[in-house]
Order: C-alpha cells, then sequence, then structure tokens
C-alpha cells in the first residue's frame, strides 16, 4: 500500500511538471509586452527596458522557468538554507502577489464548486435510480429529455435565463456578486445571504453536471441490476430495498462516487462560465483576467492551484476506490 | 402428497418479435428427499421451468399460468411476501455461475449471514456460528478464517461450495441446482456432485438438478425429466430411462454419448436445431429432427403417456410400442453400457 502512495506521489510530480512547464511555453509562444504591462501604458521606452532587465525578462525560457520553481519550493539557498513561504511572484497588474489573489478567489470558486456538487447530486442520484427501476416509463424518457438538455443547454444561457426571470423579474434572488459568508463586505455578508447570492450560480453549475450524472447512474444501476449476484439475493428471500441497498447500489455507485471526486477536482480550478455570468470572483474570471492581460504570473498561479486541486483529488479518488472496492483493496 | 407437484406449467417472455413459449405445458413431481434430473439442451425450458417456480422472472414482461404446487400450495399465486419466505428457506435455488453468482463486495461470511437473518431471527453472532458450521461441511479448509474473505478471494469450486453452503443453510426441504458444475472443470464437477449427494443424505433435502449432461443426471438422479422445446418428452426413473428409452430424442440424447468400452467412429448426431420457441412446429415439436418421424407426428402433438407395463415411466411420441422396444435395444446393445 505505500508503495503504492509513493509511485503516486512520484507521478503526482511529474505531471505538476509537465503541466506547469507546457502552460509556461504557452504563455511565451504569445507575443505580449509583460514590461510594458508592468511599467504602464504611459511608461518611456528606457523605463520598459529598465523593467525588462529588473524582471529578467530577456532571460531564456529555461532560465526563467527555472526561477518560478525555485519560487515555489518552500526552502530558499538565499544566504544560506532556509524555510520560506511558497510564493508565485506577483501579478503583472496588479502587484499584489498571486497566492493573495488565490486566497482571495478560492473559496468563491469552492463554495461554488461544492455547493453545486451537492445539489447535483441531490438531482442525479433520485432520478437516476427512478429511472432505471421503470425503463422506458414515462419518468424515465421525461429524465432522458431532462438529460439532453442538461448536456446541450450551456451555462451561460442557463445562467442569463435564471438571471432574468428569477433574479430580475421575479426578483427572488440577487442578480449576481458574491456575499462572503464570514467577512461581511460593503454589500453583503453572513451565512444566509452568501446561500441566497449562490441559489443561481448552484443551479447553473449543477444542470450539466446532474444531466451527465442522471444518464450514468441510470446506465450502473440498470447493469447492476442484472447481474447474477442480485439473483441470488432475491432467491435467498431478501426483500427489494434490501437488495436494492446491499446489492445493486452498493455496487452500481462504486465508479460514480469515484468520478465525483474527479469531477470536483477538475471544477476547483475554476467553473468559468458560471463565475463569469454571474460576476463571481473565482479562480476562472480571474484566470481568464489574468489571460486577457498577459499576466503570466496570474495564470501561472491559478494553473498550479487547479492542477495541485486536480492530483490531490484524482489521489485521494484513487485510495477511496481501494477502499470500499475490496477486488482492488486486496489483489 | 408428493413434496412438489408441477401441473400443466406454462411460461410466456413477451418481446420485441413476439411471445415466446419458454415453458409451454410442464409437469413433473418430486418426492421428499429424491433427486430429480431435468435434462435437456440448452433452451428448451429447464432453467426457466425452475426460474418460474421460484417467482424470480422478471415480472414486467412474463405471463405465468399453471400450477407449482409446493407442500400444497401454489408458490406461482402466492402473495409476494409469502413467497419470500419460501425463497432461500424451504426452498433455496443455486445457478450455474458461481464466479458472477455472488456479491463481490461484501464477505461471504456477511452473504451467509444474510442468508440466515432473512428468515431467523438470531443475533449476528449465532448465525456466524450457523455460518461456520456449514461452511465446513461443504468442505472449505480454514472455515474460520476464509469466512471474512470476499469471492475473489476463492477459486469457482470453492465459490460453488461456499453458494451450497448458503442454500442449505436454513434447512430447506427442496433445493433447485440449476446446472450447478457446468461452469466447473471435472474434477471439481466430480466433487460437487459427491458433496451434493452427501449432503442430501445428512439434511434430507429433496433436489431438482437441471442440467444438459447425461452423466451427472445418471450418478446422482432418482428420476428424470427429459425436456424438449419447453415441454416434457418423457419422464421416468433413472434406471429406466437409461434402460428402456422410449422417445427417439432421448435415444439421441443417449446415442451421442461417447463410451469407453467400444470403438466409436462417430459420435450419432441428432440433424437439425432445436425449433424456435416463437413459433414452435405444428404437432410433436421433434418431427423435424426425428428419424422415425410418421404423418401424424405432424399435426398431432402426443400427450405424455405411461408406457403399458411401466406406468412411472411416461413419454411423448406416437410410435407403437414395440417399435420404441426393439429401437431402445438396438441403442443400448450398440452404444451403451447398462446402467447399474
Amino acid at each position: 500500500m505505500y508503495r503504492y502512495l509513493i509511485r503516486r506521489l512520484l507521478w503526482a510530480g511529474v505531471l505538476f511538471l509537465a503541466v506547469t512547464i507546457v502552460s509556461y511555453i504557452i504563455f511565451f509562444l504569445v507575443p505580449a509586452e509583460p514590461a510594458r504591462l508592468i511599467a504602464g501604458p504611459q511608461a518611456p521606452p528606457d523605463q520598459v527596458e529598465r523593467v525588462r532587465k529588473q524582471m529578467g525578462f530577456d532571460d531564456p525560457v529555461v532560465v526563467q522557468y527555472g526561477r518560478f520553481l525555485g519560487g515555489l519550493m518552500p526552502v530558499s539557498f538565499d544566504g544560506g538554507p532556509h524555510l520560506k513561504p511558497p510564493s508565485l511572484g506577483r501579478s503583472y497588474a496588479t502587484r499584489q502577489p498571486v497566492t493573495e489573489i488565490i486566497k482571495d478567489a478560492a473559496p468563491v470558486t469552492a463554495s461554488l464548486v461544492f455547493g453545486g456538487a451537492i445539489l447535483w447530486m441531490l438531482i442525479a442520484v433520485p432520478i437516476g435510480i427512478l429511472s432505471a427501476l421503470r425503463p422506458r416509463s414515462l419518468l424515465d424518457r421525461s429524465a432522458m429529455v431532462f438529460v439532453l438538455i442538461g448536456i446541450s443547454a450551456h451555462p451561460v444561457w442557463i445562467g442569463l435565463i435564471l438571471i432574468y426571470f428569477v433574479g430580475y423579474k421575479a426578483g427572488l434572488t440577487p442578480l449576481g456578486g458574491y456575499c462572503d459568508m464570514i467577512d461581511p463586505s460593503t454589500d453583503c455578508g453572513g451565512p444566509i445571504e452568501w446561500a441566497h447570492s449562490l441559489i443561481l450560480p448552484w443551479i447553473t453549475f449543477a444542470i450539466l453536471f446532474a444531466a451527465l450524472y442522471v444518464r450514468m447512474i441510470r446506465a450502473n444501476v440498470l447493469e447492476a441490476m442484472n447481474e447474477d449476484y442480485v439473483r441470488t439475493a432475491r432467491a435467498k428471500g431478501a426483500p427489494e430495498w434490501l437488495v436494492m441497498r446491499s446489492h445493486v447500489l452498493r455496487n452500481a455507485m462504486l465508479p460514480i462516487v469515484t468520478m465525483l471526486g474527479m469531477d470536483i477536482g477538475l471544477a476547483l480550478g475554476g467553473a468559468v462560465f458560471t463565475e463569469t455570468v454571474f460576476g463571481l470572483p473565482g479562480l476562472g474570471r480571474r484566470a481568464i483576467q489574468g489571460l486577457e492581460g498577459f499576466d503570466l504570473p496570474a495564470v501561472m498561479g491559478i494553473v498550479v492551484f487547479a492542477t495541485v486541486c486536480v492530483i490531490v483529488f484524482n489521489l485521494f479518488v484513487d485510495l477511496l476506490y481501494a477502499i470500499i472496492d475490496p477486488r482492488i483493496r486486496l489483489s | 402428497m408428493a413434496l412438489l407437484e408441477v401441473n400443466d406449467l406454462k411460461t410466456y417472455f413477451r418481446t420485441d418479435d413476439g411471445i415466446v413459449k419458454a415453458v409451454d405445458g410442464v409437469n413433473f413431481t418430486v418426492e421428499k428427499g429424491k433427486t430429480l434430473g431435468i435434462v435437456g439442451e440448452s433452451g428448451c425450458g429447464k432453467s426457466v421451468t425452475c426460474l418460474t417456480m421460484m417467482g424470480l422472472n422478471n415480472r414486467r414482461n412474463t405471463i405465468t399460468s399453471g400450477e407449482a404446487l409446493f407442500k400444497g400450495e401454489d408458490l406461482l399465486t402466492m402473495k409476494p411476501s409469502k413467497l419470500r419466505d419460501v425463497r432461500g428457506n424451504d426452498i433455496a435455488m443455486i445457478f450455474q455461475d458461481p464466479m458472477t453468482s455472488l456479491n463481490p463486495v461484501h464477505t461471504i461470511g456477511r452473504q451467509l449471514v444474510e442468508a440466515i437473518q432473512l428468515h431467523r431471527d438470531v443475533t449476528t453472532k449465532a448465525a456466524k456460528t450457523r455460518a461456520l458450521e456449514l461452511l465446513k461441511a461443504v468442505g472449505i479448509p480454514r472455515a474460520d478464517r476464509r469466512i471474512g474473505d470476499y469471492p475473489h478471494q476463492f477459486s469457482g469450486g470453492m465459490r460453488q461450495r461456499v453458494m451450497i453452503a448458503m442454500a442449505l443453510i436454513n434447512d430447506p426441504d427442496l433445493l433447485i441446482a440449476d446446472e450447478p458444475t457446468t461452469a466447473l472443470d471435472v474434477t471439481t464437477q466430480a466433487q460437487i456432485l459427491e458433496l451434493m449427494n452427501r449432503l442430501q443424505r445428512e439434511f434430507g433435502s429433496a433436489i431438482i438438478l437441471v442440467t444438459h449432461d447425461l452423466g451427472v443426471v445418471a450418478e446422482t438422479a432418482d428420476d428424470v425429466v427429459v425436456m424438449y422445446a419447453a415441454r416434457v418428452v418423457e419422464n421416468a426413473p433413472v434406471e429406466n430411462l437409461f434402460n428402456r428409452p422410449h422417445m427417439p430424442y432421448t435415444w439421441g440424447l443417449l446415442g451421442s454419448l461417447p463410451r469407453l468400452d467400444a470403438d466409436m467412429e462417430r459420435l450419432t448426431q441428432i440433424p437439425g436445431q432445436p425449433p424456435s420457441l416463437l413459433n414452435p412446429p405444428r404437432g410433436c415439436r421433434f418431427h423435424p429432427r426425428c428419424p422415425y418421424v410418421m404423418n401424424v407426428c405432424k399435426e398431432k402433438e402426443p400427450e405424455l403417456q405411461p408406457i403399458s407395463n411401466d406406468p412411472a415411466h411416461l413419454q411423448a411420441c406416437h410410435l407403437d410400442e414395440q417399435t420404441k422396444d426393439r429401437e431402445a435395444a438396438k441403442l443400448l446393445a450398440g452404444t451403451l453400457a447398462e446402467v447399474s
């Protein structure tokens, strides 16, 4: 088990390097003038030149990447080895440390993603199971229509429709913006307003996933119900609810649980469309802003954070699967 | 009173292509403590017969008629809750493929305990003790350690033993075994059959053994039912069936068995294929493949009737008895040694 863990961690490191290298290279293939951005549009050319030298923009890509990695390490060798907090540099646009940017944006995205995940599971699990229990019934066919719509409709479109009818016309929810759960900002704060402002974003974010999961759950449950061991359970005289709980669902939901972990890990990198439509200052929106302004540190920082999230969640999911499926645990 | 009496059992399946008559008028009885073998080709309806009796067919597309009287009560019209009391308790069933018949994410101990606690109000500890007893009885080595293992940690033969343990754990009066050894290699097959025989003597259960293997039937059955195309074509005590088979299909089955004590160049085949159950042939269902076919066979379906000097031996064929005796004798002289 430990060897497995070490191996996975080493692989995670390799993955991390690969992702950051690729992101770095892409950024350098785009013609941009970061020095100009930092110095400001009004700055004279020699000031821009000074900034460029100061920031080391003339150094080869490899050196700059090496500097970036060095900043990431928790140890520094300047003046003898000592611990230092990992740094992701400073935003070219705002000169804010990127770690601060992430610290502000991550909770927003996390609220959206975790809340959305709970919502989509609450929708998908019952509908998926009921559709599988009554295939080709009216419920099942309606569910499949819902799935088709959910997958086809763009989150931006869904978000705008919801904002217009629920937020604007009916006035039931705020039209956008984020309310912090703990620190009240100028406009709003506290857990109730936090949840209130997130209702429409949660729905928008969840619809696509709910649709996908309904289909997956339905397929898995249908398949599990045709397994021989389900027939054995019935032959033993088990009532249907026990057959469903102990035999069908216990097996059908295994892959769903792991998919859930992976999807959440992925979404933590930023639910870009939803955050944009609702004006939520999350990681996705900040990444877009960074890209528009060629703000390499900000973008790289978010890429790093998103990569770490994906790697961590995938690792977690692998371990979880090993725990809940004895065939993997004991092979 | 017979333990189980099946009368005119019919099971039809609604499919997109029409109605499949998987079981079309089947009759037989099972006596207490005895073994009935049900023999036939794949698709003849033998498994469906058992699933129908246990109520394990998909209710949505299945039409059932007839009766299956277990200790006098009809299983087919029983209330579902009462049928659940019977399943796993008075009648138990084991299936063909032991590799997939156990839930992979629960230990076998837990699945055995489940089998007990569904029907007996006992503590888990007591149930576990009983489970251990059965595991030892079916010959699982180091049962106390293996009871916490998962199905994938057992071989096919061991899994089938676990299934048998699970079936017998509540002392059922009837055990239905649907091709229990088909998926196992020959040596394991022999062990499992021997185990079943021994347990039958110990527990006193009746057994219905469904198989396509006549060798298995010869070893374990007291009575035999031969099925073809969803109907019973011959029904006799095992010795009578093997010593004096009275139906061309049975001759074909016996004739296709290889022999160790005679030189055979080719095995006799029954030409043709089993008929479609969507649209069975008119008259006798075997007539398109029967080498003895007469005109009456194409029009009128033969009824299951006793032969003249042996009322326990039923057969469904239009041929006269003398011809059948003659052909049976020829068959036995040429291809089969007498069954002891």
